[in-house]
């Protein structure tokens, strides 16, 4: 049963993943999603917002401030406990390995906070791999071109054709056990030095 | 099995003929030069050891890596071991400190308008005299009604944070309640005085030298001064490594001493500003490396009180006793066990120093009292209290 009325902060600088997390969080009921995408005056606003979870990117900076602002500060109206419950080390592990860090107020019971957790675990998983394969995309993209380029050059001064040309190109690859975008590559370059 | 057993019991065995790998965190700062120059130099290598350094942003994620065994040994700040295995602020975690990276390095650094209203009631260089400057300079102000001006450190479990407290307690003030304490990354500290939100600051080299190229911040002084040099930061291990992976423990702690020793040679000083400043490392202009390493922060040899490197149970009876002093460590009893087993020096004497080891000085000296005495922490802190000064602007 989803408790709609815990207010959840995450701070992320990264805001697409920040986007995706709170829609995802919308959408599994939580309607008091705030976000914050800068640290600047981190300590007041988390005040003023007083969260009951806050979650927050591992590779922020700030996670220092909240250990001052949750561990020994007395302006602090409530003692929070990171990461759920203490003893939970499997939540733990999954949290810091997608890269989250999970902060809860004292107090709140692991089975309304758990739901929370798993859910921003894997938006974070996920975003992490929209992004790994958005890099391989861009990648693919670049080597196709490249490939594009050394088959144009070996064409025009070969005097073969595209099909030879790719031929070409894949069984030097196989000899050379390189990969075919590598290959390409020392033909452009080449063709580039020698004008 | 716990969590690091498993991890630990995974890996091939050290006598394969290929290296040991091992993963080890660090913050950029300039005192993780040994652990760089240990895998730069190739004094880990000819130890058969293969470092995996990995940066961290945070104090928190170099503790919770450490804790969970994603990393093997941390660069870590030296309460932090005692505040490890006291759980605070995380898991109950048995990490020990076998081997001090350096002592001094911090100083307090102030924003131009501060360091001149502190100039202008006497100022001076020694830590007492720029205190009391400072105490002047907060009660005029909260007598007139001012807010209450905000220092920052880097981590509550920080010696900054214990110096800077040690300071201001000293000069008369309430750390609490005279001042607004709050952390801020080192990253964002350039930031944060330019704003004027945070108008001093106790933080590691080389962050003053920066804000000070950068005019906005003036250093007041290094905070060496507050008590006989000690251990500032420590190479983090858990107990479960040591004891699972001896040989690849011992090799880590000979390449360290050998390192350290390198980055205290005056003769490799160019190179070492250069490995600093690379932009995998610390990322800033060597100029800015080079000025805070004249500040001194001392890597290897004899230091006050026998080998720098050598952990004592003095330094971290010491850093328990601020803990509990400040609230930060609620039971003293475990607090101070934990610190006498945390800065043990018994693995550094099995691995480095066998016949350097001497009868340890059992004391600590701060800047403007009696001697500490680590065999009765209690007695000190009965002299100490957390408080010395009545409210001043009334409850808050």
């Amino acid at each position: 049963m989803v408790d709609r009325s815990l207010t959840i902060l995450v701070i992320d600088e990264n805001p697409v993943r920040a986007a995706i997390l709170e829609d995802g969080l919308r959408d599994s009921g939580y309607t008091t999603v705030v976000r914050l995408d800068t640290t600047h005056e981190l300590l007041r606003r988390i005040w003023q917002i007083d969260p009951d979870v806050i979650l927050m990117d591992l590779a922020n900076p700030s996670r220092d401030v909240l250990e001052q602002m949750f561990q020994v500060s007395r302006t602090v109206k409530r003692p929070i406990a990171m990461f759920v419950d203490q003893s939970d080390t499997a939540m733990i592990e999954a949290s810091v390995d997608a890269g989250v860090s999970a902060y809860i107020v004292d107090g709140l019971r692991k089975e309304r906070v758990k739901p929370i957790v798993d859910m921003t675990v894997s938006r974070f998983n996920a975003f992490d791999r929209l992004a790994r394969e958005l890099d391989q995309a861009r990648t693919e993209l670049a080597e196709r071109k490249l490939i594009e380029r050394a088959k144009g050059i070996l064409m025009k001064s070969r005097g073969i054709g595209e099909e030879e040309a790719y031929a070409l190109l894949r069984k030097t690859a196989m000899n050379e056990k390189k990969k075919l975008s590598e290959i390409a590559q020392s033909v452009v370059t080449a063709a580039q030095l020698l004008g | 099995m716990t969590p690091e057993a498993a991890l630990d019991l995974v890996r091939p065995a050290p006598d394969d003929g290929r290296p040991e790998r091992l993963r080890i965190g660090f913050i950029p700062l300039v005192d993780c030069a040994p652990l760089v120059v240990a895998r730069a130099g190739g004094f880990a290598a000819r130890e058969g050891l293969e470092l995996d350094l990995v940066r961290e942003t945070s104090w928190a994620n170099i503790r919770d890596r450490l804790v969970l065994g994603h990393f093997d040994a941390a660069h870590m700040l030296a309460p932090m071991a005692v505040a490890a295995r006291l759980g605070l602020g995380h898991l109950v975690s048995p990490v020990v400190a076998p081997f001090v990276i350096d002592h001094g390095g911090n100083s307090i650094v102030a924003t131009p308008r501060l360091a001149e209203a502190i100039a202008a009631r006497g100022g001076g260089d020694d830590p007492a005299a720029i205190g009391a400057a400072l105490a002047e300079v907060v009660r005029a102000r909260l007598a007139r009604g001012e807010e209450p001006p905000t220092f920052a450190t880097v981590h509550p479990f920080s010696c900054h944070n214990y110096q800077l407290r040690y300071w201001l307690a000293a000069a008369g003030l309430d750390p609490d309640r005279d001042v607004r304490l709050v952390v801020v990354p080192p990253p964002y500290m350039v930031d944060a005085m330019t704003s004027g939100m945070v108008e001093a600051a106790c933080v590691g080299a080389p962050w003053p030298e920066l804000a000070a190229a950068a005019g906005v911040g003036c250093i007041l002084m290094s905070t060496a001064a507050t008590w006989t040099p000690g251990p500032e930061k420590v190479l983090g291990v858990r107990e479960a490594f040591i004891e699972r992976r001896p040989h690849s423990f011992a090799a880590l702690m000979r390449c360290l001493d050998r390192a350290a020793a390198w980055v205290e040679d005056p003769a490799n000083r160019d190179d070492l500003v250069r490995l600093l400043a690379d932009e995998a490392v610390i990322g800033v202009e060597a100029a800015v490396i080079a000025a805070a390493l004249a500040e001194g922060p001392r890597f290897h040899g004899a230091g006050p009180v026998g080998p720098i490197n050598r952990p004592r149970p003095a330094d971290g009876l010491w850093l328990a006793t601020q803990m509990v002093r400040w609230g930060h460590a609620r039971a003293p009893e475990r607090a101070f066990e934990a610190a006498q087993i945390a800065f043990s020096p018994t693995a550094w004497d099995a691995t480095i120093g066998a016949e350097a080891a001497v009868a340890t000085s059992m004391t600590v000296m701060p800047f403007d009292g009696a001697a500490f005495d680590g065999a009765d922490p209690e007695a000190w802190l009965a002299t100490h209290p957390a408080t010395r000064t009545g409210p001043i602007f009334g409850e808050s």
